[in-house]
């Protein structure tokens, strides 16, 4: 239930309903698309990226001097968990073809092509299997199905989304690969959004010129998660998944290729060695860092741990300037507050609104560009609205939806944001959403090629981990294509690769090297990394835990 | 809520609420008592305890089914059910999580079985020991009719199946409170993977542009933008025609 103090400004949505309504039907823009000049305006002057505070020089690894987003940055600048003397290498606990680090989506469709070649593998998860941003996905996947549209058009979209930052050949896989991928998902078991002919609904997402964004209910995520999820579990003789057991430490071996892993069990405590013949990083994104104080749409686990374990041992980030905030993260209840709003809501027709219920931008702008706008409305115009916590937000316009496409539509397409909102005493067919940006995407990362493989022979990356195929930003619903190509990909790659390389003696010399650079560059940081898990325990409580000598686990 | 409460610094300072403002009430998270804000999830309820959630907590957004929660309230003698990540604590809440459920999930291969009431049978023959008493029904934190799809998977209704199971989270819950020892929420899943492969119309658009792509029909096309400099992509792009 919205507070009374709103009803004004609602009554102001309800007041220019019908007049947005007979724009929206008539097909023209609802509000004129930015220029190139004007996009680089906003993000200039109100995208958080852009604030002086937002990045520095990170001052040792392969990408020294480079300058990265600051919570990143601090990451890197790390000690490692692990005292590399203590470890016995020669003798594994557990041996493998492939060791695959993550449990989300691009971990499960490796491990799942790895096993159709002829690979076995372990996936080693620091929560539970499928506990993972892939499994929050809500509006879509893109791929290029549709007759009108055509994979290069696909391409495009993607690259001028990315500001043409984006490495060519990834977004040539990227797209290229889609319409595949839909086929071997629905070929698994995936549940796809069709229409009365057969064919594939497709919606227009931000940044998209043809509608591409295909789905499943407002669930896309949760559907395709959980049939890798079963795929996975149905063969327990040639994928091994270790919950609960993050990798934490890459293992090398004496001429620099990777060997495997060193693995922690969170609830034990215990250290165990794996060797593998290849490795893949499949860790996805840093939600959970809060950059720049954001409320995040992540899941509990995104740490971004796999970017500071491949970074000791060597690998290149890229783009690690830049993160994205979605445009519609919720704002209203404080318990929903960073909420992930589907981006599907302004595919269908919803459209952002001021305080006085009037349209400030094309609701489908790059996501970039849609959260500057929003913020530029909220922070220099005040048109936003003040929530009771002391947030601000805009409208979301969700009543809309269901003029523009029938009665019904929202429960049938929305379930889920139906469901999240109905628990407050709002309900999105008759009332808008509260929304402000929201942490949600981790842009950049390892950098990889078309095969996915980084600059350490033997280390592939897979997913949001993973840099270059967005390029500084990532346009909706290529992510859970992302997830899928390259996981694929990874999965064929590193299998051929597990066939035929011969390992030299493993190592964790790089741990030593790196903790001696740290010292050279005359670091001092009590940070240990990977984070695993961020802490919401108050302050209060923090003040009372007082043990004196407390080791392991995670504070 | 007890999570971080992340004060975005590019919008106006958000009111520091001080102790005392706060209104609190007593929950007992495993038997034992704690004063937690009266706004806040249960989650948020555990982690303003003081507790490091390791299982338990997932996703956070009611999509990962990781936090499952009864409960009861004082003067009720109902247990009741939710998420952890989206219930809101009550006064005198006495709850416990549930963060896995023994379960077991039958083994199959997706390309072997049929979409029939045999593959049930087969895989889940328990599913024909429901006496059809709704618990199941009244444990769903999504407010699914669960006893409804596993009616009709006892009918070899797939398609039924995978309408009313579709926003499962898989928690557990029905699983824990079901009588007949049912796991509904593997059966939906079953049926969700038998529906997209086998009974989902197929759709020729897809077909045929595969048969392109497996073609090369594209190639010219990528390998013209890929060479392209980035003022005539920039070119290219802002001029492209929107559907």
């Amino acid at each position: 239930m919205y507070p009374e103090y709103m009803q004004d400004s609602l009554k102001k949505v309800v007041a220019s309903r019908n007049r947005r309504f007979e724009v929206a039907k008539s097909g023209k823009p609802v509000f004129p698309p930015m220029t190139a000049d004007e996009r680089e305006e906003v993000l200039t002057k109100f995208h958080p990226d852009y604030k002086q505070e937002a990045r520095r020089k990170v001052r040792l690894g392969p990408n020294k001097g480079e300058s990265i987003t600051t919570e990143v940055a601090d990451m890197l600048e790390s000690h490692s968990r692990i005292k590399p003397d203590m470890f016995d290498l020669d003798n594994p606990d557990y041996e493998t073809d492939l060791l695959i680090v993550g449990g989300g989506g691009a971990g499960c469709a490796a491990a799942i092509v790895a096993m159709q070649n002829g690979v076995k593998s372990i996936i080693s998860t620091k929560l539970r299997l499928g506990d993972a941003n892939s499994m929050m996905s809500q509006g879509g996947m893109q791929a290029a199905v549709k007759p009108q549209d055509s994979p290069t058009r696909h391409y495009l979209d993607a690259i001028g989304g990315g500001h043409f930052d984006n490495k060519p050949d990834l977004v040539r896989a990227l797209t290229e690969d889609g319409p595949e991928v839909v086929k071997w998902l629905e070929d698994l078991g995936v549940v796809w959004d069709k229409l009365e002919d057969a064919s594939l609904q497709a919606l227009h997402g931000g940044g998209t010129s043809r509608k591409r964004m295909l789905s499943a209910r407002d669930y896309t995520g949760a559907i395709i998660m959980r049939t890798l999820m079963d795929e996975v579990r149905n063969n327990p003789k040639k994928i091994s998944v270790l919950e609960f057991m993050p990798t934490v430490e890459l293992i090398m071996d004496g001429r620099g290729r990777c060997a495997g892993g060193i693995l922690y069990n969170i609830e034990t405590e215990e250290y165990f060695v794996v060797k593998a013949k290849a490795t893949i990083i499949a860790t996805g994104g840093y939600g959970r860092l809060h950059i720049r104080g954001f409320d995040t749409t992540n899941h509990y686990g995104a740490t971004g741990d796999g970017l500071i374990m491949a970074y000791r041992a060597g690998a290149k980030l890229m783009y690690m300037d830049s993160v994205q905030y979605h445009p519609t993260g919720s704002v209203f209840p404080e318990q929903i507050a960073g909420f992930l709003i589907t981006e599907k809501i302004r595919g269908a027709g919803g459209q952002p609104l001021n305080k006085f219920g009037e349209l400030f931008v094309f609701p489908r702008e790059p996501r970039d560009v849609e959260s500057s706008a929003i913020i530029r409305e909220c922070v220099e115009r005040n048109n936003g609205i003040i929530t009771p916590s002391g947030r601000v937000g805009v409208w979301l316009d969700s009543p809309l939806i269901e003029m523009l496409q029938g009665d019904g539509y929202i429960n049938k397409q929305f379930p889920a944001m139906h469901r999240q909102f109905i628990r407050y005493g709002i309900d999105i067919t008759t009332e808008p959403m509260l929304i402000y940006p929201s942490l949600h995407y981790q842009n950049g990362g390892i950098e990889i090629n078309e095969r996915c493989e980084s600059n350490i022979p033997g280390l592939y990356v897979a997913g949001e981990a993973s840099g270059g195929v967005h390029g500084r930003n990532r346009l909706m619903g290529n992510s859970v294509l992302d997830y899928n190509v390259f996981g694929r990909r990874s999965g064929y790659h590193a299998a051929e690769y597990a066939k035929n390389v011969k390992l030299g003696r493993p190592t964790l010399a790089h741990i030593l090297a790196y903790e001696k650079e740290l010292k050279e560059a005359g670091i001092k940081t009590d940070l240990i990394a990977p984070i695993l898990l961020p802490s919401y325990t108050p302050e209060v409580v923090r003040k009372r835990q007082l043990t004196a000598h407390y080791e392991g686990t995670l504070r | 809520m007890a999570t971080k409460k992340a004060v975005n610094k590019q919008t106006p300072k958000k009111g520091t609420r001080k102790a005392a403002e706060v209104k609190l009430v007593t929950v007992y998270i495993m038997g034992k008592g704690y004063r937690v804000p009266a706004d806040a999830t249960i989650m948020g309820a555990i982690e303003y305890a003081g507790y490091q959630m390791k299982r338990g907590a997932g996703c956070r957004e009611g999509f990962c089914g990781a936090c499952a929660t009864v409960y009861r309230l004082p003067g009720d003698y109902k247990i009741y059910t939710g998420l952890a990540c989206t219930t809101l604590v009550e006064e005198g809440m006495w709850l416990s999580q549930l963060p896995a459920t023994p379960a077991h999930k039958s083994l199959y291969d997706i390309n072997k079985i049929k979409p029939d009431v045999a593959t049930i049978q087969m895989l889940y023959p328990e599913v024909f020991r429901c006496v059809a008493c709704n618990t199941c029904t009244k444990a769903c934190p999504q407010d699914l009719e669960v006893m409804d799809y596993i009616q009709a998977a006892k009918r070899g209704d797939i398609e039924a199946v995978m309408d009313l199971s579709f926003d499962c989270v898989m928690c557990g819950l029905c699983a824990i409170r079901c009588p007949a020892e049912i796991v509904q929420f593997n059966v939906g899943l079953l049926a969700k993977r038998l529906y997209g492969k086998y009974l989902a119309p197929k759709s020729p658009e897809l077909e045929k542009r595969i048969k392109e792509l497996k073609k090369r029909k594209y190639d010219k096309e990528y390998n013209e933008l890929m060479s392209a400099k980035k003022d005539e992509l920039k070119k290219k792009y802002y001029d492209r025609d929107m559907e």
